[in-house]
């Protein structure tokens, strides 16, 4: 695999929320490259970063707060922080595009949908309107959504239907790159079902490479061939699905699986992992998970660790054994 | 075993717009064990924070009975509400909403010791409080901070802590972990389990998530547009479900396990409200295996199997496996 294959390549990325109070570290140092028509899920808990380095990739950190100190994030080999806004305007939607977490606040309520796909098409293309509107009926029809609603008012939809509008929308200008946020957080499990069935099936049509972001493995497990675990803004473990699950070397990403209640095995009692997440107006010493590990030592204490390993990488000096098994 | 808790023909209609009526509990039975968890799992509107509020009298039942210890308190008045809501709690599933944001910690648990006069003297409530806090695991110094200062972990244990203070011994939980990260959820479903066991508390626990209604219950009730579609003892409902929305249900959660790769059913169309009912099994039009009476006449919930309760016309079938999904993908 060379450097043209890639798609998109975040290196060493670095993004600090800074305010009168405090400076806050939401992102260290994170990197990983997505191939074309990868699938890869980034897994964590609320505040790990998900969402800012996703929001660092499409070019919409709120600033202020929000600064990227540090990194690169190269799309088809060209840096999106050196680019113009107008260039990455052009980006958005056509190269990159994103689905919210939440499909209400994602939808302007006071234009029916109809109007607002057709905007999204026209600010991109120049189509006259019938063109616009028959491009988006095909996209609505192709997510499930009848073209009889063409005229409603996102109040008019439930929850799941909003969200097949809000992923037609991210679909319109044909992405390379989809990145969803937690696409089905706020969706019930039937429903659930069917939007990542949808998702799984435009990959396919289109082709399309896939940043999932989400808190539950079990959706990662459903549609990604990678996985990357992030913690207190680092990606603490990465790899295939299979090594990841199968054999998961960083104490968190056990720990996470640890604690979840699981449908197919009986576990009388959950193994929390103790503590919480650090502050990182005021990150601890050494490994940032070393106040909640079960195995800390000196060192993690004192130095943090490097990523290592080859494909499947984590940073921990004391790495789970081949014996650690879920 | 003792019965705390029978719920029997309970129902709560809700008037909406153009003079309809929203169906959102009908016609729900069951009895609760002492000591025991019934879990009520279902998706959002299914009418189960409703059948919780109903049952503690936070909402006035429509009609059936609401027999908690002997007393059917579905007839009483306020006063005789007011003294037996000391032995009912509730936790909710947002801990912040369900905190005053003014008040400091120790004030919030104090409360209800206040208001039910339970202690003469200052001395006396404090020593409760601090008992309180260190069962659900806070330490005495935050006794002084206030909501904001602490993590929705921390919020729900003060949550549990208020809940705890009258001494109950019912407890309905509505999604008290579904805000909470999963190392997070963890430390509070241990805390809620230990506690059961050393107070013997009866919980109701309300939830959307298959895996923590697994966890925690005894028994588990499936809702589905306000009707009680499938209840049986834990082992049943996951080793063998009857219902067919309990089976796609079951099938539609995304796995961990890589190895075994179940068949997932995507269920069509979706969930609306139950307004102005007609007759009929509501899950008949998402339900492949609707029949032309299915669509005219409701299925009554039956005992299928030993304790195991199902309300559908089909279900001889499925329990001998001659009616089954097609699962649509491998």
């Amino acid at each position: 695999m060379t450097e043209n294959d890639m798609l998109l390549q975040v290196k060493n990325l670095h993004v600090h929320y800074v305010t009168d109070e405090a400076d806050v570290a939401a992102v260290n140092g994170i990197s990983f490259d997505v191939k074309e028509g990868d699938t890869i899920g980034l897994v964590g808990e609320t505040g790990a970063g998900k969402t800012t380095t996703a929001m660092a990739i499409m070019q919409l950190i709120p600033d202020p707060p929000g600064v990227i100190r540090e990194g690169e994030i190269l799309f088809k080999g060209k840096n999106l922080l050196e680019n113009s806004e107008r260039e990455n305007q052009k980006i958005r939607g056509n190269g990159i595009s994103m689905i919210f977490q939440d499909p209400m606040t994602a939808l302007n309520p006071t234009m029916t949908i109809g109007e607002q796909l057709m905007e999204v098409i026209r600010k991109h293309d120049r189509v006259s309107r019938a063109e616009a509107k028959r491009r988006a009926v095909e996209m609505l029809e192709i997510v499930g959504v009848k073209s009889d609603r063409f005229d409603d008012y996102p109040h008019q939809f439930s929850g799941g239907m909003k969200q097949r509008v809000v992923i037609t929308m991210s679909l319109l200008c044909h992405p390379d790159l989809l990145i969803a946020d937690e696409p089905t957080t706020a969706l019930d499990v039937t429903i659930q079902a069917q939007v990542l069935e949808i998702i799984a099936d435009l990959q396919k049509k289109y082709k399309m490479s896939i940043i999932l972001i989400t808190h539950d493995f079990g959706v990662v497990a459903e549609i990604c061939n990678r996985v990357a675990v992030i913690y207190a803004g680092e990606i603490v473990e990465m790899g295939s699905i299979e090594e990841v699950y199968l054999n998961p070397r960083h104490p968190y990403t056990q720990g996470l699986f640890d604690s979840t209640p699981k449908l197919d095995s009986e576990v009388e009692r959950l193994i929390p992992i103790e503590g919480l997440m650090p502050n990182m107006a005021n990150p601890p010493q050494g490994c940032y998970f070393h106040p909640r590990c079960k195995y800390c030592q000196a060192v993690c204490r004192q130095q943090a660790p490097q990523l290592q390993g080859d494909g499947h990488v984590y940073k921990c000096y004391f790495p789970l054994g081949e014996e650690v098994r879920r | 075993m003792k019965t705390l808790l029978e719920v029997s023909h309970l129902s709560k209609y809700f008037p909406v717009a153009n003079g309809g009526l929203l169906h959102a509990v009908e016609d729900v039975s069951f009895r609760v064990n002492e000591g025991e968890t019934l879990g009520i799992v279902g998706e959002s509107g299914c009418g189960k924070s409703t059948l919780g509020r109903t049952i503690l009298r936070l909402h006035e039942p429509t009609s059936g009975r609401i027999i908690f210890d002997g007393m059917d308190i579905a007839s009483f008045n306020v006063r005789e509400l007011r003294q037996i809501r000391k032995y009912m709690q509730i936790v909710f599933q947002d801990p912040y909403a369900s905190l005053d944001t003014r008040y400091t910690i120790k004030k919030i648990i104090e409360e209800p010791l206040i208001i039910h006069k339970v202690y003469k003297t200052q001395a006396e409530c404090n020593a409760r409080v601090e008992e309180l806090m260190e069962l659900v695991g806070l330490e005495k110094r935050v006794s002084n901070m206030y909501p904001h200062e602490f993590d929705g972990g921390r919020r729900q244990r003060v949550v549990i802590a208020r809940a705890l203070a009258m001494n109950p011994k019912f407890i309905v939980c509505d999604e008290p972990v579904s805000a909470l990260d999963v190392s997070v959820q963890a430390q509070i479903l241990n805390l809620m389990m230990d506690l059961q066991k050393k107070l013997g508390l009866t919980y109701i626990f309300i939830s959307h998530d298959m895996s923590v209604i697994k966890h925690i219950s005894t028994d588990v009730g499936v809702m589905y547009m306000g009707l009680m579609v499938e209840k049986a003892p834990k082992r049943h409902i996951f080793s063998r479900p009857l219902h067919p929305y309990t089976i796609a249900l079951l099938s539609a959660i995304p796995s961990v396990n890589i190895l075994e790769r179940k068949k997932r059913i995507v269920l069509q169309g979706e969930i609306t409200s139950p307004v102005n009912v007609k007759p009929g099994c509501r899950f008949a039009p998402r339900c492949p295996f609707a029949t032309e009476a299915c669509m005219r006449i409701t299925p009554e919930l039956r005992e299928v199997e030993e304790d195991h309760f199902v309300a559908c016309h089909r279900v001889s079938e499925i329990a001998k496996g001659t009616l089954y999904y097609e699962t649509q993908r491998s």
